[in-house]
């Protein structure tokens, strides 16, 4: 158990690229700290230096209140995981689990019940005896985790642990992750790039873009109430709309039409997919809160419980360097589209069909502001 | 149609890899009347000539000195090439690239070159016809192919294999010993292999670094294999010495073979 506390924690590497700039953080003893943000962003530079395995270029890492910056990875009794697993492929799984405790001189017969007892935490009774090439996807999985918990570690260190596997055992990997960290309560980082483990998993979300640190909270918190665009569009998924919208005689002049709100600059609008809904379905007090304009869905995916209506509004399209780095991050990069690109969440009783116009709605309450220039939330005025 | 044509290759690869060595089995086992008679099967079969080769003190006593000569050879060339192929792979140091190329530049220089200014160093430092005299000049010429191909193998394993033996509570030196040694492994027997041959078939150094039985080796002593008078013809000898000397060679790559297990490192990453 430990509290990690990172001062001011900045890596440049020898070609000159700062990976990590002045993170400054503390990790909580027993917390579940997660780590996201586009690829190259220094996630793993961050993890690697807490773990010892990248040296740290200034400012200070404390655990417990000791300055470790110079200590040796072992001497800081972290057990790490990795996307790769790296399992140890000449030896058993049996030695592999007691691997760490030979290292540290533990009496065999302790070594055999900790590891019949991991085995059985994880359910890799049965094939203990195998080598790694001879194991499933999920059982090396639980390898790795079983090598670092077995040692009862300072902290846990994860990277990525869980992108090697398919979709279905992902889902059953991270309750069981959610589970033992609770079951033990080790401080653990965790780095991913999945949404839903962002969400489900930490007690905290910290979400870093190009080695600077954008915001960190609460996963509903950051949800809720994002910074700047970038958080805004990085957390949710599918992630927020947005929108150009200018000040006008009536308000905000925006391609759903004039939103009620008050500002003097334009502004990018940020309307999450679930605060549309669709017109017929709600009732006039509500409906009266938000505006209604009418769309034409080019793409309605039904997901059983929702729909997804994808349609296209005519404007001037949101534009700023945070938008375009998350759309290159996900692959998006230069939709061939003229106007924008919107997707909204409807009920799956929903009529909305493809190439059927519909008339929406969308709650102005809820709506994000961001300065286009800088990014940062815009504030209306007089509000 | 298509394994019958690979199959056809193969043989003809093996024949033609093959006849010399049975042609000197089939020399070896010929009685000395019928050694010049140019049949391929022998006609008297006799192992008189191996009788001969180890009634002599001369050739016993060479093959000792061979073994032990290619053996030490062998351990020194593949620690060293170790710990050098390991920082090749797995550190950026300034002047890498001089190294590597300088270690190459060792193995690609006539060696005939460096015979007669290493006898005279010999001669000065005492170790000429001594069994160092002949382990270092081949811990030196084998050191760059150790290396070349050693840093080849520690280039697959995958690095994070060793920050998961730091993260478990091993030094370097641990991480080294207990993980990477282990699957280096096959390159580490592949090295010894191409190191000990070369040690053992060596002739040039063996015949011009050496004069007594003290450290002669097998082939330097082969070439003073007479017959017992000078009429007759050595021939025989000679080849039953050869046969004799290939064995061990045999026996090595045997033994390593099984360890040289293709493969050994799956599973340690996704896959
Ligand atoms: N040894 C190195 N030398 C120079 N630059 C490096 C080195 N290692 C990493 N970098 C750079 O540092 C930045 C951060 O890398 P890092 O591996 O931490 O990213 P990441 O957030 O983990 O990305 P991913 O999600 O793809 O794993 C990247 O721009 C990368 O190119
Ligand atoms: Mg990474």
């Amino acid at each position: 158990m430990a509290e990690i506390v990172l001062d001011k924690v900045t890596k440049s590497f020898p070609d000159g690229t700062v990976a990590v700039r002045e993170f400054d953080l503390t990790i909580a003893d027993g917390e579940f700290l997660i780590l996201v943000g586009p690829s190259g962003c220094g996630k793993s530079t961050t993890l690697n230096m807490i773990a010892g395995l990248e040296e740290i270029t200034t400012g200070e890492l404390r655990i417990d209140g000791r300055r470790v910056n110079e200590k040796a990875p072992k001497d800081r009794d972290m057990a790490m995981v990795f996307q790769s697993y790296a399992l140890y492929p000449n030896m058993s799984v049996r030695e592999n689990i007691a691997f760490p405790l030979r290292l540290r001189k533990v009496a065999p017969d302790v070594v055999s019940s900790k590891v019949d007892e991991m085995a059985r935490l994880l359910e890799l009774s049965q094939v203990l005896d195998r080598k790694p090439a001879n194991l499933s996807g999920g059982q090396r999985q639980r390898v790795a985790m079983g090598r670092a918990i077995v040692r009862d570690p300072k902290a846990f260190l994860m990277d990525e642990p869980l992108s090697n596997l398919d979709a279905k055992l992902r889902v059953q990997m991270r309750t069981l992750v959610s589970r033992l960290q609770r079951r033990l309560g080790t401080t653990t980082v965790y780095v991913t790039h999945d949404q839903t483990e962002a969400m489900t998993l930490g007690d905290r979300l910290v979400v870093m873009r190009g080695g600077v640190v954008q915001q960190i909270g609460p996963p509903q918190e950051l949800y809720d109430s994002p910074a700047n665009l970038f958080v805004a569009g990085f957390i949710g998924s599918p992630p927020m709309n947005f929108l150009y919208a200018t000040p006008g005689a009536d308000g905000l002049e925006s391609p759903l039409g004039t939103l009620p709100l008050r500002f003097s600059q334009p502004v990018i609008l940020g309307a999450r997919p679930e605060h549309f809904a669709d017109a017929a379905m709600i009732d006039e007090e509500t409906r009266r809160r938000g505006i209604e304009f009418d769309a034409t869905p080019d793409v309605v995916e039904s997901m059983g419980s929702d729909k997804y209506a994808y349609f296209v509004v005519q404007g001037p399209r949101a534009t700023s360097a945070e938008l375009e780095e998350l759309a290159a991050d996900s692959g998006a990069a230069d939709l061939p589209t003229d106007g924008t690109q919107l997707v909204a969440r409807l009920p799956a009783a929903s009529d909305a069909r493809e190439n059927q116009p519909i008339r929406l709605w969308f709650d102005v309450a809820r709506a994000h502001a961001f300065d286009p220039q800088t990014g940062q939330v815009a504030t209306a005025d007089g509000r | 149609m298509k394994t019958l044509r690979w199959g056809l290759i193969d043989l003809l690869v093996v024949v033609y890899a093959l006849v010399p060595v049975l042609w000197i089995v089939s020399l070896s086992l010929k009685t000395p009347a019928t050694l010049t008679d140019g049949k391929f099967i022998p006609q008297e079969w006799t192992l008189e000539h191996y009788r001969a080769i180890f009634s002599t003190d001369m050739f016993l006593r060479a093959l000792v000195n061979s073994i032990g000569i290619a053996l030490i050879a062998t351990a020194i060339a593949v620690v060293l090439g170790m710990l050098a192929a390991y920082a090749i792979a797995r550190l950026s140091f300034p002047g890498k690239r001089v190294l590597v190329g300088l270690s190459l530049l060792i193995a690609m220089f006539p060696q005939i070159s460096l015979i007669s200014p290493l006898f005279d160093i010999e001669r000065q430092l005492g170790l000429f016809d001594t069994w160092a005299g002949l382990i270092i000049p081949y811990v030196t010429f084998a050191l760059p192919l150790a290396i070349y191909t050693l840093s080849a193998f520690f280039r697959q394993i995958p690095w994070e294999l060793e920050k998961a033996a730091q993260m478990d509570g091993a030094t370097q030196a641990q991480a080294f010993r207990r993980v990477i040694v282990p699957l280096a492994a096959p390159g580490v027997f592949t090295t010894a292999i191409l190191v000990f041959i070369f040690a053992w078939n060596d002739f040039l150094f063996a015949i011009s670094l050496t004069s007594t039985e003290r450290s002669r080796t097998v082939p330097a002593t082969l070439s003073f294999f007479t017959g017992a008078s000078q009429f007759e013809d050595p021939t025989g000898a000679i080849s039953a010495a050869a046969v004799v000397i290939t064995i061990p060679v045999v026996l090595f790559v045997l033994f390593f073979q099984r360890r040289i297990v293709a493969g050994l490192t799956s599973g340690a990453v996704k896959g």
